[in-house]
């Protein structure tokens, strides 16, 4: 599994991004390597919504933040509307930035706790001087109530004063301050309780639609992402497994990885006896992944050929690619 | 049946400077030995104040506590602080929620797990060294010889809470408490944890209450499940009967709010809007009121008694589900 390739890649007039072989690797000391991102590439269409999966420290996060060039990747190419962010100098990617905004995964400490709320969402349109000061108290006005809070109530406090759910909502608010196109949320729901998930994963859906967003959506969890996404794509150390539509996704996964994700996930009912092995163990080291498919370690269906030799996406269903010697049906 | 712990009529005060906090407010609860009971509910519910008041773990001026816990046909209440002590370890034991910050960082795990052992049984070092190695390969851990060197940091998430779970049941407890032993965790490791939990139950003879937000994490895991909102246990029942003949409205709004891996992709989820009321200002009436698509005037001026569906299935609900009189929606 966990290959190369963009046999995956469209190639239409819709795409607004484009990632083509995106290399992050960070230096840990000793001369080791963390490869956290090796060689990934990827498009989005204008208005969908793409999902990248995977466990933590499978290079979902390095991912999503090396598209908005934090820290620039160590080589490949991150092409938004037609302009290579690599290649922009530093002032022009700061404001080609704007467009991309990004919802962290910890709300509450994502947020300053000494700036009241009116502040937290001004900062973005003072910084780039838009509009008036009238104008501006508009705009934080409209937000607020866009994502369900109610002005008058939340402008003077700060951050320690509201529950996760109430955080998110206003860093969410700050985030559509610029008007981005593109948003970039790195598990925006996983350090909330089930019940305020939803309203988040609800309120998301609504931003999207009235803004014309086009989002990437991080999360280790398949069922959260069953909700929001078009087009998912699994993500093992550093690599792709699996790219395709939610519903070839969850009804025939061809990853051994992607159906031992989808297994993992608790099912609310007592009466139904599980009958798939969750997985075992944890991911290898990323500073020395294993040769050839880097799931091979813990796949059940791992041969020689594996270990010899990497995978490449392929298509195995209309628009449903894997990476894998073995696939699965 | 014999009941391992049981707690009657439980309320809990916490001294603020608001005003006196009632986080749960006459909680009754059985457990039986060997079984598992659930106890659900949002953040803010009174669920891990229950376990701890029920442990004897809170103290403090600022505490009130009042009602009756016998754990093993022991009355707790009526123990001294030392004589309660006694019980930890041997009796009764927690794995507490966030396995980053349990552990001592500064002292290597095998220190951390062998200083039950010799201060709860007297082993000597090298026995209690054996022993959490022994420990440490019951809770499935590769090569516990060179995890007894390490420090936490050392380790993933999901390994410290395998270290948690280890210490907990270093002593043979009778009772294990796990609050939220999860959550903090990804969905795969989730699993493997949530099945190691369950099978060291069965194998070790322990009873143990499962604390979680998550209905999923309840439905495969749980003999009895006791669910909480605003302080009080709304609903109770054995985990299949729950599932199968929801009365409460909260407990299906609780379940509806769960995204489902086999929901329609792109569908809405099923949020409960709004929040818990906070602890210092509660409806008068029913505590999920508020927030209740069915709520009618009587719920709004008289709190509910606990009824008996007969089947130990208790609820606190003046209109079930399934009851005949029209509702507003």
């Amino acid at each position: 599994m966990a290959g190369s390739g963009v046999a995956h890649m469209r190639n239409d007039d819709g795409v607004v991004l484009e990632v083509r072989d995106l290399v992050v690797e960070f230096k840990v000391g000793g001369g080791r390597v963390v490869k956290a991102v090796s060689k990934i590439s990827f498009d989005v269409c204008r208005g969908e919504t793409l999902a990248v999966v995977g466990e933590s420290g499978c290079g979902k996060t390095t991912l999503g933040k090396a598209v908005l060039q934090l820290p620039p990747p160590n080589s490949g190419d991150v092409i938004f509307e037609g302009t290579n962010l690599t290649k922009l100098p530093r002032e022009q990617l700061r404001s080609a930035r704007t467009a991309i905004q990004m919802v962290f995964q910890d709300p509450i400490s994502s947020l300053d706790p000494r700036m009241p709320v009116r502040d937290l969402i001004e900062e973005p349109l003072s910084i780039w001087q838009r509009g008036d000061e009238t104008e501006r108290a508009a705009k934080i006005n409209e937000l607020l109530n866009n994502v369900g809070l109610d002005p008058n109530l939340v402008l003077d406090r700060r951050s320690y004063e509201f529950s996760g759910g109430q955080c998110q909502r206003i860093s969410i608010a700050r985030s559509l301050a610029l008007e981005p196109r593109m948003l970039i949320c790195d598990e925006p729901v996983s350090s909330l309780d089930v019940s305020i998930q939803a309203q988040i994963l609800n309120l998301l859906q609504d931003m999207k639609d009235r803004y014309g967003l086009t989002m990437i959506f991080i999360s280790h969890d398949l069922a959260v992402v069953k909700a929001v996404s078009n087009r998912i794509m699994v993500m093992y150390l550093g690599k792709i497994c699996e790219v395709g539509s939610p519903d070839a996704i969850y009804t025939r996964p061809a990853h051994h990885y992607t159906s031992a994700l989808i297994s993992s996930v608790p099912i609310p009912d007592p009466t139904r006896k599980k009958t798939t092995v969750p997985l075992q163990g944890e991911p290898p080291s990323p500073v020395a992944p294993p040769s050839g498919c880097r799931f091979r370690t813990r796949c059940p269906a791992a041969t020689e050929q594996c270990a010899a030799e990497e995978p490449q996406l392929r298509e195995v269903s209309p628009g449903q690619f894997v990476a894998c010697h073995h696939p699965r049906g | 049946m014999t009941t391992m712990m049981s707690i009657e009529d439980l309320h809990v005060k916490f001294a603020t400077p608001f005003g006196s906090l009632e986080a749960v407010r006459g909680a009754s609860l059985d457990i039986p030995a060997g079984m598992s009971v659930g106890v659900v509910g949002e953040s803010g519910s009174g669920k891990t104040v229950l376990c701890r008041a029920s442990m004897g773990l809170l103290s403090g001026s600022n505490v009130q506590r009042e009602g009756k816990v016998v754990f093993d046909g022991k009355e707790l209440t009526a123990m001294t602080r030392d004589q309660v002590r006694n019980e930890f370890g041997t009796g009764m034991a927690m794995i507490f929620q966030d396995p980053m910050t349990a552990l001592n960082p500064v002292r290597r795990i095998g220190t951390q797990i062998s200083e039950s052992l010799r201060v709860r049984l007297r082993m000597d070092g090298k026995a209690a060294r054996a022993r959490s190695a022994e420990l440490l390969s019951l809770v499935r851990i590769p090569d516990p010889e060179a995890m007894l060197r390490k420090f936490p940091y050392q380790l993933s998430g999901g390994m410290r809470q395998r270290v948690m779970i280890a210490i907990a049941i270093s002593c043979n407890p009778k009772l294990l408490f796990a609050d939220e032993p999860t959550t903090a965790l990804d969905v795969t490791v989730q699993a493997q944890i949530l099945q190691l939990l369950s099978d060291l139950r069965r194998d070790l003879k322990m009873s143990m209450v499962l604390v979680t937000h998550d209905l999923g994490v309840v439905a495969n895991h749980t003999d009895f499940v006791a669910v909480m909102y605003a302080g009080e246990i709304v609903e109770q029942a054995p985990t299949i009967e729950l599932f199968a003949n929801m009365k409460m409205p909260y407990t299906e709004a609780l379940l509806n709010s769960i995204p489902n891996i086999e929901m329609k992709s792109g569908a809405r989820l099923k949020a409960i809007e709004g929040r818990l009321p906070s602890p210092v200002d509660r409806p008068t009436g029913c505590g999920f009121v508020t927030r209740c698509s069915y709520a009618l005037q009587k719920c709004h001026d008289e709190h509910p008694p606990l009824v008996d569906a007969g089947n130990g299935h208790l609820y606190r609900c003046w209109f079930p589900l399934g009851h005949t009189i029209a509702r507003k929606q």
